[in-house]
């Protein structure tokens, strides 16, 4: 029944795509982006140079503490920003049309028919005077210009999609449970059979048993509807079980980005790191916690050179000096700190193809070697079930790591169009 | 370590009036059975984590404790007397002093136009308990305690002023400054942020071991729990379903709704490629408690029932090592072998079993998760 559904939901993208789109160029490409928000104070950039790409089918995850740009990056890719937020710079390249030239009503043909959210709170992102079908078919109205009743039949496919009962359209969102409002909110993303649905924080405030239920349905559409996935949430097993690709940002930037397998079975950034161990981990049995002490940067006033270094256990003199380039390992993954030099065995990430989810090797360096694997045993001193500080002894002599000491690095590659980090 | 609180067969009815009418002749069409007779008791210096869904009465079970919801049945028993009938604001005054209770939402807990300085006051001008120079030192020590230092910068700011985990801090400086014995904390970090999660999880941890403090720790989230507790009781709709040794509980559970709810605990550690690591997704919700099914009340949505499930509610089988379930399989012993069936990759130790396709494929059906392609029950509604 629900394969059925399936596959008249889809039949592959029933719309054609917009007019100038390029069908051979990647699905999203994001590059450089920087979006400010003006406040009394100043100015703040939540999003400071962010880059990523996502293709066909992926399900990319976004990751890192609240307050780090998580959101503000997944908005600023249809302009869905507070009337106190601008993009300054960058590119966002859907099919290679340029989102950020477009203007607000030519940016109305992206907005839900190509790229639609999930919202955190479905509570609050769904009415709560109209039905839920009702609020599921308006999208199809307003955006694809159909029928009412056109619109409403589709409502009632799109339910079962989703994992509903077809009737439950008639029904106001009070009357739905946490998970089926959940499933409305998906529905409802779909409406429109858009190319790109971004999930923010979709399943944070479910029980477990209901989590696994969504983020299974989220899966399962994924597979059926050839559907790309931006996961936005500061789980990292909820990325861990859904995504493909993993971003993790931290105060504005991207701290470190790579394949799924590859960036949690070897975390290269402290942050990284850091952010797993803050995990319980029923299934690796380990019953300690990571503390990362102290919070995020105000960003109105980001502390200079690597923004993570204020609270890093491995921080070097060149950490506070200069910010860390983005430096790609043979095995796919970029990664932005000083532990990791270019030249050493990553090379500099380019502009070019700096999301590309293959890069070919270019150094036969192993993989992995200057960042001590997170400790997992249970410290002995530590407070019952909490992992100690950081160990200081684990921290490498800055001397003895091959380390960027403001030479100008040779870059294994030349830059030629390459986007030069600036510090 | 001696008992300091002891609930026994503990029921809260609340009664379901559908019209005006009813409300107005008192008269009932039922009743949801938010706690359903539920024994517990919580030795001093302990962390009790109690585990459960969305409608599974952890909260009103904390409610109870605390005296802010009154049970219909049982008994409830604090450092050996009996408070069971104890009500009202004078006889509670000594308790309250003793119990406390921190809320899951920092937001909702403190007022928005109070100072942090006033609302961690005012539970001891409230009972009379200190003035003048000796309520501002214990006011300025119960916030350094809960971590924020120097309490000079932070008495005089109102809540907008601080974060969610500082927020979180203020709650439970407010909780410490009556210096309780038992603290009821009910889902006080499910609000926040991982790294201020674990912080928080460690202040408490600390506290406990400075004051000896016992905690009645209620969370959605068995790895929480399984990080802060001595012991873990599961409850579904109403009653409790498993209780042990958190290791234990964890490790080989021994009702078939603990081993799922393990099997789905999220991981950040993605499975290697090729690999399927088998979970138990429960269809469904956790059922209205105005309609509790017969028999034992999980078996509608239980992998393993069996014609007795349907009939009888199985009671608390012992099944050693401190270690109980509520389930007929328990009572036969086989419960072990077949939680194992549930949880495939249960952890045994810290080597994860590299569990190929063939070998989850070699499992009987018994943990088949009925979702891709079936039909999710619509809210699990046993009719």
């Amino acid at each position: 029944m629900t394969a059925d559904a399936a596959s008249r939901v889809t039949g592959r993208r029933q719309w054609p795509l917009p007019k100038l789109a390029d069908p051979s160029a990647p699905l999203l490409v994001v590059d450089g982006l920087r979006t400010e928000f003006t406040l009394e104070a100043g100015r703040l950039r939540a999003v400071d140079g962010v880059s990523f790409r996502l293709d066909d089918g992926e399900a990319l995850g976004i990751a890192g503490e609240s307050g780090c740009g998580k959101t503000t990056t997944a908005l600023s890719l249809v302009r869905l920003l507070p009337g106190n937020a601008r993009i300054v710079d960058g590119s966002v390249k859907l099919w290679g049309i340029d989102l950020v030239q477009k203007t607000d009503r030519a940016l109305q043909r992206y907005r839900w028919r190509e790229i639609s959210i999930v919202f955190q709170g479905a509570m609050n992102a769904l009415n709560p005077v109209r039905r839920v079908g009702d609020q599921i078919a308006e999208p199809i109205e307003k955006r694809l210009g159909q029928s009412r009743a056109a619109g409403l039949a589709r409502a009632r496919e799109l339910l079962d999609l989703v994992g509903m009962p077809r009737d439950r359209g008639r029904a106001y969102p009070h009357e739905l449970s946490g998970g089926m409002r959940q499933r409305a909110m998906i529905a409802m993303a779909l409406a429109c059979d858009p190319a790109i649905v971004i999930g923010d924080e979709p399943t944070t405030a479910l029980d477990v048993m209901v989590q696994a239920q969504i983020l299974e349905l989220l899966e399962r559409l994924r597979r059926d509807l050839g559907l790309s996935l931006m996961l936005i949430t500061h789980d990292l097993s909820v990325i861990a079980e859904t995504c493909d690709r993993v971003l993790v940002m931290y105060a504005g930037r991207v701290a470190e980005e790579g394949g799924v397998g590859a960036v949690f079975d070897h975390p290269r950034h402290p942050y990284t790191q850091k952010l797993m161990g803050a995990f319980p981990d029923i299934a690796s049995g380990r019953r300690t916690l990571d503390v990362i002490a102290g919070q995020p940067p105000d960003l109105r006033n980001p502390p200079a050179g690597c923004r993570f270094h204020p609270r890093c256990p491995f921080v070097m003199q060149v950490c506070r000096e200069e910010q860390p380039p983005e430096v790609r390992f043979p095995d796919g993954v970029r990664v932005a700190c000083h532990l990791h030099p270019p030249g050493g065995d990553g090379v500099v990430a380019q502009a070019a193809e700096r999301s590309a989810p293959d890069a070919p090797p270019q150094s036969p360096a192993p993989v992995l070697a200057a960042v001590p694997e997170p400790d997992r045993a249970p410290d002995a001193g530590a407070v019952p079930g909490l992992a100690a500080a950081p160990d200081l002894a684990a921290v490498p002599d800055p001397a003895a790591v091959p380390g960027p000491t403001g030479v100008a690095r040779p870059p294994v590659v030349p830059p030629p169009a390459a986007r030069t980090p600036a510090p | 370590m001696s008992e300091l609180l002891r609930l026994e067969g503990v029921e809260v009815h609340f009664p379901v009036r559908e019209s005006i009418a009813d409300v107005l002749l008192r008269r009932e069409r039922g009743f949801v059975r938010a706690v359903d007779g539920i024994d517990l008791a919580i030795d001093r210096g302990e962390v009790l984590g109690l585990v459960g869904e969305s409608g599974s009465g952890k909260t009103t079970t904390g409610r109870v404790i605390v005296k802010l919801t009154r049970q219909t049945a049982g008994r409830i028993a604090f450092d050996g007397r009996d408070v069971t009938r104890l009500w009202g604001q004078r006889s509670l005054r000594e308790f309250r002093r003793r119990v406390q209770i921190v809320f899951q939402d920092p937001y909702e807990t403190l007022n928005p136009r109070q100072t942090i300085h006033d609302f961690v006051a005012e539970p001891l001008e409230v009972n009379g308990l200190a003035r003048g120079r000796e309520r501002e030192e214990r006011v300025m020590a119960a916030l350094e305690s809960a971590g924020l230092r120097p309490a000079t910068e932070y008495a005089f700011r109102y809540p907008h002023e601080l974060s969610g985990g500082q927020r979180q801090r203020v709650v439970i400086a407010g909780a410490l400054v009556m210096d309780p014995e038992l603290v009821v904390a009910d889902e006080p970090v499910s609000m926040l942020d991982v790294s201020i999660r674990t912080e928080l999880l460690q202040l408490m941890l600390e506290l406990r071991r400075q004051r000896n403090l016992t905690y009645l720790f209620i969370t959605h989230d068995l790895s929480v729990a399984w990080v802060i507790a001595d012991r873990i009781a599961v409850m579904y709709l109403g009653r409790i379903m498993e209780i042990g040794p958190a290791d234990r509980v964890i490790r080989s559970p021994r009702h078939p709704y603990t081993a799922a709810l393990i099997s789905v605990a999220p991981t950040p550690r993605p499975h290697p490629p090729g690999t399927h690591v088998k979970r138990t997704i429960l269809a469904g919700e956790t059922p209205d408690a105005a309609h509790v099914p017969s028999g034992c009340r999980f078996h509608p949505r239980c992998p393993l029932a069996f014609d007795r499930c349907r009939t009888e509610e199985p009671p608390l089988f012992d099944v050693g090592g401190g270690q109980s379930a509520s389930c007929w399989l328990a009572e036969r012993g086989t419960a072990a072998e077949l939680a194992a069936v549930l949880v495939p990759d249960a952890p045994g130790g810290a080597v994860r079993a590299p569990d190929g396709p063939s070998a989850s494929g070699a499992a009987p059906p018994l943990g088949q998760t009925p979702v891709p392609g079936g039909v999710p029950a619509p809210d699990g509604q046993p009719r």
